[in-house]
């Protein structure tokens, strides 16, 4: 192509007006995360209080617990079960298309259409709802991440090294311990930071499948009912911590998938 | 492979199909279900009340749409036009803030855009003095909320097929005559259609079953379906109703999926061609 | 010499997919110490037969007895046979090492043997300076080095060989089939090598089967495939041959311009029927002396040189294609020829293979 100065120009003026887009927002929250002054948007001087604040917030810590408790418990079994169905679909190669669309489903239905569709079921069956019917609801999502995520190695994957482990003398789960699973380690690794992360983040179906009462509410609800009431500091202070962990989540995926690629 | 497919058959086949069925049952006196067939809750949803909630709600996923595609194609042409060891890292901070907490993002528009925020801190600075503008809670704010969620999908859709592009095409229709405009409209676009599309349909899909989002920004007075949906479950108790509606949304979303996948097969059509020439 | 035994027993082994029969009744017996290479072009079967013997195929009929015993049935990580796999399948995560070792941990050998049997297999193939290099940092040879080694560490009964040499360039190839040969040699394991390169065949293979939509067209050492193949399919094949069609005669072939080509007449074809008489180029002598059972006129179209010999295309009237004649630099430099001249081509009936059209 031509580089033309104008040309260089405007796409350097492209990506600093998109990065501009793109960062301002978060920079001017986590910036006002650290105002001393009690506005929540006027800038009166560095302080750490809000984050003092955040720590004897019981409401926050319990939810902050919830989240936790929700994340890991549904990103376990989300991790099991979405590697073996990657591996299965992948392993068989010809698969139906209405395979292939339940397991896409869950990706790409809306979160408020899931919600609705749960606390539904749920009621109907006249299931107490709680932080279960959470996980039940977020492994449901999250499995399906996991499986895009392992298959998307695994297209990759030479099939033949399963039959050299057969033919050197390895049973199926040897095989499996010893190589299939060594092999696309980095990628399950992946698609469970992406599900923890999405299952933190996650909302409406939580909000949906929670029930009523304090003992469920998590960290994203909180938040949420938190902004209803108005922007505070709190806040600020609550959105960077939680900013910071899901990033730091997703770059350690994204890290253990270029590493796959970089094979 | 079995206990993830019977897991996502109970918790999402099924209660989708509880979903529908509920549609077809009348709402009780007392807010219940009453387990009597009827169509009336559709009926409803093309009530202009509701239809137009609905118009209402694709005009401004639509336009939500319109914008993030027309930014994230830019961003990513420039992304794809850097160097190739710049690449990655550029795309990486393009996709970064899409992790982030999806209400935290939101809220932070907010902040940005409420009576004493930044924007008219600025307008301030620049010796404005009259009333702050209203710019939360407004139509604007909801779609600048959605682009700004969704803008990271589309620059990574339409930057996969942007990368994989010879840049000899383009050199070959320059040197065949054409100018940089018409390099780009007849070869660069059409060959980063697909990617397009998928970004396309994502923030459309997505926009127009979204709740929080009008829901913070649009301050409650731009209902959009997924706003309707949580009402009729959660406030109005109309449960049978609720469900047509969540219902028509999915229509919605396979109507433009579908459309995607006939224009993604055309598409594939004309780069198959594009490859067996180059 | 005694009678070789026969190691392994295919015997009328059938296997399709579906509709599509790959294997169709394919008996064959292949010798203990023998370097045997299953020849065809893709798609005759010859894959597939070989996963059968390693055990990721199961056939649909016939049985295939190694040492007696019937294998059809046992699974490929209990049997005493191993494949080298095409692309070699080396464990990404594993070193040079680890990769080899991988076969004997299965067996539950003791450390101590294992180390030994690797670093013996080690030096056999030369791997010793790179055990503890992962594949990815290796050349395409070494990684079909360590492919040989993990496969032959286990001391297989019968070692199976998937294109062994497809993935590499044509002088590694060379090289490779000599090393190949003398590997097989050392450590006296049978091995039977899948290829669709004839050539290939021709330089290591003891025996060969020529193999075509899933049957045995010809199985014999490749002198004889070569000499003597069984249909036009293997002569064409194998190596390079003029073919001149025509009708059976009662001591040669009509071809349709009315020459006859001397040679012999298999019983199976009576006279008259659609026949094609076949000579390989290196039989042909230009100017042959007068006495000779065949000969014609044609021009010489091209020449090319080939180092020792020259190739000639020649155009006679017996047939659509040019022959293609080589001869020996020596004799061309005794009465050169050059593009556009008359030449006069012979060979004795003896050399002539007649086979049914």
């Amino acid at each position: 192509m031509t580089s033309s100065p104008a040309r260089i120009f405007g796409l350097r003026t492209t990506l600093v007006l998109v990065f501009a887009f793109l960062y301002i927002p978060i920079a001017v929250l986590v910036a006002l995360s650290f105002n001393q002054g009690g506005l929540p948007t006027v800038w009166s001087g560095f302080s750490l209080k809000w984050y003092a604040s955040l720590a004897g917030n019981a409401a926050i810590l319990s939810a902050a617990l919830n989240t936790l408790i929700v994340a890991l418990v549904s990103t376990a079994i989300a991790t099991l079960l979405g590697t073996l169905l990657a591996i299965g679909v992948e392993m068989r190669r010809q698969y139906g298309s209405g395979l292939e669309a339940l397991i896409f489903a869950p990706m790409i239905i809306p979160d408020i259409v899931l919600a609705v569709a749960l606390l539904s079921f749920f009621s109907m069956l006249d299931f107490t709802l709680g932080l279960h019917t959470i996980i039940l609801a977020h492994v449901v999502f999250n499995l399906a991440f996991v499986c895009s995520v392992v298959r998307a190695r695994l297209k990759s994957f030479d099939w033949s090294i399963v039959e050299a482990s057969a033919d050197l003398g390895a049973s199926a789960v040897t095989t499996f311990r010893r190589v299939t699973l060594p092999v696309i380690l980095p990628a399950v690794v992946a698609g469970a930071l992406l599900a923890f992360t999405l299952s933190v983040d996650e909302f409406i179906i939580a909000f949906f499948t929670a029930g009523a009462g304090r003992a469920s509410t998590t960290l994203p609800m909180q938040i949420y009912s938190m902004i209803r009431f108005g922007i505070t500091p709190e806040i600020n202070a609550l959105a960077t911590i939680v900013m910071a962990v899901s990033i730091t989540a997703l770059t350690l995926s994204q890290r253990l998938n270029r590493g796959v690629i970089g094979q | 492979m079995a206990p993830a497919l019977a897991w996502l058959t109970a918790l999402m086949m099924v209660p989708c199909a509880l979903v529908l069925a509920l549609a077809f049952f009348r709402r009780g006196i007392y807010g219940g279900i009453e387990y009597t067939f009827t169509l009336e809750n559709f009926g409803l949803v093309l009530d202009p009340l509701y239809a137009g909630i609905f118009l209402n709600s694709a005009r401004i996923a639509g336009t939500a749409t319109l914008i993030a595609v027309v930014i994230g194609y830019a961003a990513a042409y420039a992304i794809a036009a850097a160097p190739r060891r710049w690449q990655p890292v550029f795309l990486f901070f393009a996709v970064l803030p899409f992790w982030s907490n999806y209400l935290i993002r939101t809220y932070a528009w907010i902040v940005l855009l409420n009576r004493e925020g930044l924007i008219t801190q600025l307008l301030r600075w620049f010796g404005y003095t009259g009333e702050p503008p209203s710019m939360l809670y407004t139509e604007g704010a909801v779609i600048a909320g959605l682009v700004y969620n969704y803008l990271p999908f589309v620059i990574l859709a339409c930057y996969a097929p942007l990368s994989r592009l010879n840049p000899e095409l383009a050199e070959a229709s320059r040197d065949l005559g054409a100018s940089a405009m018409t390099t780009f409209r007849r070869v660069i676009l059409p060959l980063t259609v697909p990617g397009i599309a998928a970004g396309a349909v994502f923030v459309f899909v997505l926009s127009i079953g979204n709740f929080v989002t009008p829901a913070l920004l649009g301050g409650g007075r731009f209902q959009m379906i997924g706003n309707l949906v949580y009402d009729q479950f959660l406030t109005a108790n109309d449960w049978p109703f609720g469900a047509a509606l969540a219902m028509a949304l999915i229509a919605i979303m396979l109507l433009v999926l579908m459309a995607q996948a006939l224009a993604a097969d055309r598409a594939a059509g004309r780069i198959a061609e594009a490859k067996a020439d180059g | 010499m005694s009678e070789p035994r026969t190691l392994l027993a295919i015997d009328k082994v059938s296997k399709n997919f579906g509709r599509v029969t790959a294997v169709d009744g394919i008996s064959l017996d292949i010798r203990e110490n023998e370097f045997f290479a299953l020849l065809g072009p893709s798609g005759c079967g010859k894959t597939t037969l070989l996963r059968m013997l390693a055990g990721f195929e199961t056939p649909n009929g016939g049985r295939i007895l190694l040492d007696g015993r019937d294998i059809a049935k046992i699974p490929p990580n209990k049997r005493p046979v191993n494949l080298m796999f095409q692309s070699y399948a080396l464990f990404p995560h594993m070193s040079v090492r680890a990769n080899v070792s991988y076969g004997l941990e299965m067996e539950r050998l003791p450390a101590n043997e294992i180390r030994s049997r690797v670093d013996a297999i080690l030096a056999t193939t030369e791997l010793v300076a790179f055990a503890d290099r992962k594949p990815e940092q290796l050349s395409g040879g070494q990684k079909q080095r360590v492919a040989l080694a993990r496969a032959l560490v286990k001391r297989p009964r019968l070692l199976l060989l998937d294109e062994p040499l497809g993935a590499l360039d044509k002088k590694l190839r060379g090289a490779m089939q000599l090393e190949l040969k003398r590997l097989q040699h050392e450590v006296g394991i049978t091995f039977v090598i899948v290829t669709h390169d004839q050539e290939e065949s021709l330089v290591m293979a003891d025996r060969m089967a020529v193999l075509r939509d899933g049957k045995l067209l010809q199985c014999d050492t490749p002198h004889a495939v070569y000499e003597r193949p069984a249909d036009r399919f293997v002569a064409d094949f194998i190596g390079v041959m003029n073919f001149v069609p025509g009708k059976a005669a009662a001591d040669g072939v009509l071809a349709a311009n009315g020459a006859r080509i001397s040679g012999t007449v298999p019983a199976i074809l009576s006279p008259g029927a659609a026949a094609v008489a076949s000579v390989r180029p290196e039989r042909i002598r230009l100017f042959p002396p007068p006495e000779t059972a065949n000969r014609v006129a044609g021009i010489v179209e091209a020449l090319a040189y080939h180092g020792l010999d020259l190739q000639l295309h020649v155009r006679t009237a017996l047939s659509q294609k040019p022959f293609l004649v080589r001869v020996t630099a020596d004799a061309a430099d005794r009465r050169p020829v050059t593009s556009g001249d008359a030449v006069e081509l012979g060979w004795d009936a003896a050399d002539v293979r007649i086979f049914a059209d």
